[in-house]
């Protein structure tokens, strides 16, 4: 029996359109705009100035402290302006916008196809190499990956895991990326395998991509301590801790990281960007989007320069469809509907989908049956309808003991239930006002 | 026959009575002290239990005007001057009187001045729509329209206006609790100095944004152009991130401020028409002079060209 993990879930369509679609590389855009936070953590701190010329894979924000990630130009060019633009949150947030003159690198950057499979590195230097590149979880959390790496002391990882689950409905660029730059991945992974000093990689990856299992199957047959799965489909494997209990058997603690039973995960995407960034010296300026959505006309998987804005992307695959209602940044689970079509590509956006307007808009409202669907699908093991009511009246203690920052925001609870109630909408208010109160009782 | 009933009435007066008496023993002992001016000083408070005055509730408030030593940061702006001195009478302490203030919204983007460039269909509630992006106008700092602050109003001092999408204060009822303060995502609710015959004059904006971009999004926003800084003869004005703002306390409602503004988003309220009527006869006046003059400048050099 195939493995997957036992709480909850659910089984939305799959709709993986773009899945044949070969990574296309999207023509440069004029103006890019690239926002100072695009990761979880402290915003980066501009080092260019207004008028300033930058090659591609320049720095152009660095990190300010621990938990941030610095920031590459994507583009050659001019940079314009340093001023505040619309991002994924719908707000204006302060990005650094550049003028694209050709599309020159910096020189020690290596341009070519070519696998570099040998690497003599140590730990440490393979580290500080992420850091300077970078490389944030492009899973879609941005969590900033050499602090993942940096293992707590008193703490040891016994386990590498490489996450190709990609459980979210339409998106196929992770499943591109494995097909295409297999061996590359498998480079990367030892390399995450000497960073970690651990002796063995797992990778998961859902049973609906038997090309792309078989094809990482066939690869990691030549390396040692790498062993590949096939997991049955459910949503949300792709979640951390879901994806460490299919294939482990091994339970994250609430409140506490995967590294507390010994693993370290990372998505393929991020595993192919580390390999990059030591192999070719190239920092993370690019990413593979998936442009989907029934109306579009081509569904594709691109690989897009960051500060590419969303319209472009759109042209590309066809144009927008008359019928759209919503343009989603991200899957339809867990994505964000976007208001401006020139928000910009960040480092944790995987796919743009565009929903015709009878599948888009939300239904009407109606009061809890009881019937306890939430609960059931719950990953996390929750009871989403009791946060969702101790949200709305604000009772803060009830929220924090129920276990309000253990849920994942996967959107299972919202998707499954009958009577349409936004319980995911309330459990992130109840959450952040949560996190809010526990961050200012510490100070 | 008889005896039973005896016997039953006397042991269960008797049972009674042992219980009376350890029960009003234990009374004794375990006797809490509660100030009888507590209950004194709640009588006085409005019992609102609006949590206006930063306690839960009016109870919690006198207990604390007992404890208190001196009536610094304590107020209850429902019952304001005239309980808080009532209150200080029963305690023998001095009140601390403030001025009396009433809620006014920093936001005039009504449907007309703001267009809506995409459509929210979430739930319609301002802090969910906050959570979720900018909000269905191109600026993102003003008023949702979903009306929390509606539902959190505990006086009836406030309802939407379904012409305008906006919420509106009615002044009489408003008692400066605060609840809209709190409630509001956008911080569009601000205490006022409260002038006699409700009288207001404010920036009716939050818009942060540099002056394009904001005029652009909404036709009345203030474009931090300083002209009304320059103006005022009280230095009751402040720019702060292009956004002006006019300082309650140091404004003596001059009204200098309000026509110079070229977006309109300084608002007067509850000033006397007749005065009204005189500016706009000002300003009459002043345009068709200027008409005048540019009719008699536009038809020289016609006449010239004619001749």
């Amino acid at each position: 029996m195939l493995k997957t993990f036992l709480k909850g879930g659910v089984h939305p369509p799959e709709n993986k359109l773009s899945a044949k679609s070969k990574i296309k590389d999207l023509p440069l855009p004029q103006v890019v705009r690239i926002p100072i936070l695009q990761h979880l953590g402290a915003p980066s701190k501009p080092v260019v100035e207004a008028g300033d010329q930058v090659k591609a894979g320049q720095l152009i924000a660095k990190s300010e402290g621990y938990v941030s990630s610095s920031i590459h130009s994507p583009v050659s060019g001019k940079i314009m302006k340093i001023d505040d633009f619309i991002d994924s949150t719908g707000y204006k947030r302060k990005a650094i916008i550049i003028n694209t003159e050709g599309d020159e690198w910096i020189e020690n950057i290596d341009r070519s196809k070519e696998h570099i499979k040998e690497f003599s590195l140590s730990s440490e230097e393979i580290i500080n190499r992420i850091l300077s590149a970078g490389i944030v979880g492009l899973g879609g959390a941005t969590f900033p990956t050499h602090v993942k790496l940096s293992i707590p002391r008193g703490k040891k990882a016994e386990y590498l895991i490489i996450n190709g689950v990609e459980c979210e409905p339409y998106l196929t660029a992770d499943h591109a990326l494995m097909l295409e730059h297999g061996e590359e991945l498998i480079t990367g992974i030892k390399l995450l395998k000497k960073a970690l000093k651990v002796n063995r990689a797992l990778v998961g990856i859902e049973n609906n991509k038997p090309d792309a299992l078989k094809h990482i199957s066939a690869l990691a047959l030549n390396s040692n301590g790498i062993n590949v799965y096939a997991l049955k489909v459910k949503y949300p494997q792709g979640g951390e801790k879901q994806l460490i209990k299919a294939l482990l058997n091994r339970e994250v603690p609430s409140g506490g990281l995967p590294i507390d039973v010994g693993v370290v995960a990372f998505n393929v995407g991020t595993t192919y960007a580390v390999y990059e960034a030591i192999q070719k010296n190239k920092p993370l300026f690019e990413r593979i989007v998936t442009v989907t959505g029934k109306s579009v006309k081509n569904s594709s998987n691109f690989r897009v320069r960051i500060g590419t804005p969303v319209s472009a992307l759109i042209e590309a695959a066809g144009g927008l469809p008359e019928n759209t209602g919503k343009i989603i940044y991200g899957g339809p689970m867990m994505g964000k509907a976007l208001s401006d079509l020139s928000v910009p590509v960040t480092k944790g956006c995987s796919g743009i989908l565009i929903l015709p307007e009878n599948e888009s808009s939300r239904k009407k409202t109606q009061p809890c049956i009881r019937c306890s669907k939430c609960v059931s699908v719950c990953p996390m093991g929750l009871e989403p309808y009791l946060l969702m009511s101790l949200s709305q009246i604000n009772l803060f203690d009830r929220l924090e003991s129920d276990k309000v920052l253990d849920c994942i925001e996967c959107g299972s609870c919202s998707y499954i239930c009958p009577s349409n109630r936004p319980l995911l909408d309330y459990i992130r208010l109840g959450k952040s006002a949560v996190s809010k109160i526990i961050r200012t009782t510490k100070q | 026959m008889n005896s039973v009933v005896l016997y039953t009435v006397i042991s269960l007066s008797g049972i009674g009575v042992t219980a009376a008496i350890v029960l009003f023993l234990v009374a004794q002992k375990f006797k809490v002290y509660e100030d009888p001016r507590i209950d004194q000083v709640e009588d006085e408070l409005p019992a609102a239990n609006c949590g206006g005055c930063g306690f839960p509730g009016c109870r919690n408030f006198a207990e604390a005007l007992v404890k208190a030593e001196d009536f610094e940061d304590l107020y209850c702006p429902v019952g304001g001057n005239e309980t808080m001195i009532k209150v200080a009478e029963l305690l023998g302490k001095v009140a601390v009187e403030q001025e009396p203030k009433v809620a006014v919204l920093r936001c005039n983007g009504a449907c007309e001045f703001r267009p809506k460039v995409n459509k929210y269909d979430g739930t319609e509630t301002c802090v969910i729509a906050a959570a979720l992006y900018g909000g269905d106008t191109a600026c993102e700092y003003g008023c949702l329209g979903y009306g929390d602050c509606v539902v959190v109003c505990k006086f009836d001092a406030l309802h939407m206006d379904a012409e305008t999408g906006l919420p509106v204060v009615t002044d009489v009822n408003c008692t400066a609790c605060g609840a809209c303060v709190k409630e509001c995502p956008k911080d569009l609710f601000e205490l006022r100095k409260r002038y006699k015959k409700d009288r207001k004059i404010y920036v009716a904006c939050m818009n942060e944004d540099k002056g394009g971009p904001a005029k652009k999004s909404c036709s009345v926003a203030c474009i931090g152009c300083t002209l009304c800084l320059k103006v005022c003869p009280f230095d009751a004005i402040t720019m702060n991130n292009n956004l002006a703002f006019i300082d309650s306390e140091k404004c003596r409602l001059c009204k200098k401020c309000a026509p110079v503004c070229p977006t309109n988003s300084i608002l007067e309220i509850g000033f006397p028409p007749k005065k009204e009527q005189k500016e706009e006869n000002k300003t009459e006046q002043t345009t068709t002079l200027a008409g005048d003059k540019s009719d008699e400048v536009n038809n020289k050099p016609g006449n010239i060209s004619e001749k």
